[in-house]
């Protein structure tokens, strides 16, 4: 045990590290609690750590303390970070200084939230090289031009002299791994670089920096919660649960041969077997030929749009973001009128309009959002939440309203000692659960379920799920299922439509869709969902390749 | 056309419809008040026929409308009317006093406006800290006194005790450039302790608000100092607010200065629209008042403006 002298091949050595933050729980004293119980990891030259764990693991602070930084209140109250031989905790705030940006750099997870909207990409990219000395203005453009090319952004010469919003998501995503490769570092903190990406999106960003990591020798602590995408990129994966420790080995090791049970739930596939079922006669709710615009028909986002929901179904409506996938459902919930063609609803036409539907057309047709926490009232009790719709629609008052709330409570698996908490002190699958029971509470013949489990952890989203087809079992609720992730979908659909630029571009019943032969955008979709299997990205990215020089 | 340019367009468009509200609101405020110019004239003492004569005369018995247009086109001709009071050409004896108020406007705020800035900029680096609670402090209390409280204590230790500056703040034309700034050396100095506390912390909180975004995190983990994050990074996305606060202020350094104007003598237009007042001399009191309403209109158009071209989203549109 070389305790004293770090061995030299080892670029970040973290010992015992300790993090701890002061927490203000509502109504209780401040007091501190430990986000990271001494952890110790080491990184050689080149290599790439995938760090991975659900939100609340500690990965991000691990990451960054490797930086010396620590978000809001999170100070590291223990332990050594070693770089290059130094422990950086005791290298006082300008030693810290001259290590970000010229030793280790940051890729965060929202390149769009983490440029300035203010300058240019090129002088924000540069920036950290001539802070830090590592050449001329001229030279450092000139690694930033060929760092362009290198994760094929369109127009390398001219990007730079964009602003951040002139610029898709995807590339700024390559833009900022580009910024943290141009001071030439020796290690690379990604923050989930690419959660926040379309999947199709996803796979080009992956490969870019993939390929990136490999030609630069930068070695690489990548954080993610998905072990597919991880998979592809790591030499190795560390498993992080509540701050600790819970499995470090080679990716090969990790995937096939979890040695922790806790490995295992993250690894095993959780596919839940939903029976299909065959749409009946008739449709309940019918979209017909619905064409939606924003800016007074200035921007189509709907184009000739029909599909067709039957009694106690789902209706699967996946796509890239700015598919209109959310528009749809503006549009049947009368949030926006559409332009041409309408929605009948029990074989009559629902008025347009939000305002001049009636009460009891409102009733049918509620919605959950992805955001559970914004879609509450933070000042409101789970019981007046839920209650609410009760005294609405139904008039329910005092007990009577009490022993629904209660039932309801009891239906999506919380007790009544929910009663009286407040959002705040919910978890993010528990806000969700009560955002069902609220949509359930009008008790409607459809809810809108759009990106329902897209903010949650894994084992969290099955959850959710699972309640969901339950529940619809109980209750004979249709859902009109908006997401854009495809292994969701096969779980609850029973019919799909895939829609791309505001068209429909392929539905039918779920074994219909998911089918071969495939039309070029929905193969697109299938082939780029992230597979937990080694060499799966090139595979890919090599199909994609074939096909497009095929066409 | 670029919508930048149409935007500013319309900003300007407004600003003179708004002006022209504002005139008309003038006009009939002081038509509601009883008498008129003619019975201000002739005194309690006036017979009727003199009376009616002098109102035929000067054209009051026109309909209300009339006279408006009448009194708007002298404006826009640059006739602002005769005072009662002295019989002179108004728009003669304001100018004089119009550019001496806008000299020691432009004097307090050439001190104020980056005085408040740095002091908010230091207050955010030091957040929360010694340096930000003095800051904050020394400026709120500036704020709390008085304009007048704070020119007599000026004149009490540096005209009276330490005789560095005059007391009275006499200008008058063709006055060397050196004394001129020695005579609004005071007012200057209080007009900047009464501005200078909203300036500065309207500044702080536009700043710290930007500072939670996830941009200045960047900036930090580039290893940029503390200071160049703030002064690099959020200051530029905070400044459509903080050029609205500086313009409301600049128009307070011109539509506000009567106070102190009167403590320290000073000819401008706030000592000349309080004489005015006293004497009841409502041709003075709609130009004063018109043109106060300008300047404010005009910098609050500036300030919009500014927003505008400081948003990379309107000036580089995709």
């Amino acid at each position: 045990m070389a305790n004293l002298a770090t061995p030299s091949d080892n670029l970040l050595d973290i010992r015992n590290l300790r993090i701890e933050a002061k927490v203000y729980p509502p109504g209780e004293e401040p007091r501190n609690i430990t986000l990271v119980h001494d952890v110790s990891l080491t990184l050689k030259k080149g290599k790439v750590l995938g760090l991975i764990g659900e939100s609340g693991a500690g990965k991000s602070t691990i990451g960054l303390s490797s930086l010396g930084y620590g978000r809001g209140g999170v100070r590291i109250t223990g332990g050594q970070v070693f770089i290059n031989g130094r422990d950086i905790l005791t290298s006082g705030k300008s030693g810290i200084r001259k290590l970000r940006g010229r030793e280790v750099c940051y890729v965060a997870q929202s390149a769009a939230a983490a440029f300035n909207p203010a300058h240019r990409l090129m002088d924000q990219v540069v920036e950290a090289s001539l802070l830090h000395g590592t050449g001329t203005r001229a030279q450092a453009e000139k690694r930033a031009v060929a760092l362009f090319k290198k994760l094929s952004l369109p127009d390398p010469e001219n990007i730079g002299k964009r602003f951040p919003h002139q610029v898709s998501g995807g590339q700024l995503q390559r833009v900022m791994t580009a910024m943290a490769l141009c001071s030439e570092p020796d290690l690379i903190v990604f923050d989930e670089p690419t959660t926040a990406l379309d999947v199709t999106t996803q796979i080009d960003v992956l490969a870019a920096i993939k390929d990136a990591i490999r030609d630069t020798g930068v070695a690489a602590l990548y954080i993610t919660h998905d072990l597919a995408v991880v998979a592809q990129v790591s030499d190795e994966i560390m498993v992080l649960r509540h701050g600790r420790l819970v499995e470090w080995g080679g990716t090969r090791q990790i995937i096939k041969e979890p040695r922790q049970e806790y490995t295992n739930q993250l690894v095993s596939v959780h596919e839940i077997t939903h029976e299909e079922q065959k749409p009946g006669t008739t449709p309940f709710l019918s979209v017909k030929n619905v064409t939606a615009a924003y800016g007074g028909g200035a921007v189509k986002v709907l184009k000739n749009v029909s599909v067709d929901i039957y009694p106690g179904q789902t209706l699967a409506v996946v796509g890239e973001s700015g598919s209109g996938k959310s528009t749809l459902a503006r549009a049947v919930t009368g949030l926006l009128p559409p332009l041409e063609g309408n929605v009948t609803f029990a074989g009559r036409p629902l008025a347009n309009r939000l305002a001049d539907r009636t009460k009891d057309d409102l009733r049918q047709l509620q919605m959950i959002y992805q955001m559970a926490d914004v879609a509450m009232n933070p000042r409101q009790t789970v019981g007046t939440i839920i209650g609410r719709p009760l005294e609405f629609y139904f008039g329910m008052r005092g007990k009577q309203r009490d022993a629904r709330v209660a039932e309801l409570l009891d239906k999506i698996e919380m007790g009544k000692g929910f009663i009286d908490r407040y959002p705040a002190e919910l978890s993010g699958g528990q806000k969700q659960r009560v955002c069902i029971a609220r949509a359930l509470a009008a008790k409607p013949k459809l809810i809108i379920c759009d990106e329902v489990t897209s903010a949650l952890d894994p084992l969290v989203a099955h959850g959710i799920l699972e309640l969901l087809l339950e529940l619809q079992k109980e209750e004979q609720v249709a859902y009109l299922f908006i997401t854009h992730d495809l292994a969701t979908v096969k779980s609850i659909a029973d019919s799909i439509a895939v829609m791309y630029r505001g068209e429909v571009v392929r539905y039918g019943s779920k074994s219909e869709v998911l089918k071969p032969p495939f039309d070029a955008y929905t193969e697109l979709l299938l082939s780029s969902v992230p597979e937990m299997e080694i060499g799966w990205l090139e595979k890919a990215i090599k199909g994609r390749r074939m096909e497009s020089a095929g066409n | 056309m670029a919508p930048i340019l149409k935007l500013i367009a319309q900003r300007l468009a407004l600003g003179v419809l708004l002006l022209l509200a504002v005139s008309v609101l003038i006009f009939a405020g002081t038509q509601i008040l009883p008498g008129d110019v003619a019975q201000s004239i002739l005194g309690q003492s006036a017979t009727p026929q003199a009376l009616a004569n002098l109102r035929e005369a000067m054209g009051l018995n026109d309909p209300a409308y009339v006279r408006y247009f009448k009194w708007l086109g002298g404006v826009l001709t640059g006739d602002l009317g005769t005072a009662l009071s002295s019989g002179q050409d108004i728009a003669t004896s304001i100018k004089g006093r119009l550019w001496n108020t806008l000299f020691l406007a432009f004097w307090a705020a050439i001190v104020s406006v980056p005085l408040a800035i740095i002091l908010g900029l230091l207050a955010v680096r030091y957040r929360n800290g010694f340096v930000d609670k003095l800051i904050s402090g020394l400026a709120l209390a500036s704020t709390s006194l008085p304009e007048f409280l704070i020119g007599y204590v000026l004149v009490f230790f540096f005209a009276v005790k330490l005789q560095w500056f005059p007391g009275i703040s006499t200008v008058y034309e063709g006055m060397p450039f050196g004394q001129r700034m020695q005579a609004i050396a005071l007012p200057a100095t209080a007009l900047t302790l009464v501005v200078l506390a909203h300036m500065m912390r309207m500044t702080r909180a536009a700043i710290l608000n930007v500072m939670q975004s996830a941009y200045v995190e960047t900036a930090e983990l580039k290893g940029l100092s503390a200071f160049n994050v703030i002064r690099k990074h959020a200051f530029p996305n905070a400044i459509a607010p903080i050029i609205n606060v500086v313009m409301l202020n600049l128009a307070f350094l011109i539509v506000g200065v009567v106070v102190v104007e009167v403590i320290f003598v000073y000819p401008g237009m706030g000592q000349y629209l309080v004489d005015h007042v006293a004497k009841r001399d409502v041709p003075v009191v709609q130009a004063v008042g018109l043109i106060f309403a300008a300047v404010y209109i005009g910098l609050n158009i500036i300030a919009d403006i500014a927003a505008i071209i400081a948003n990379p989203r309107l000036r580089h549109p995709k």
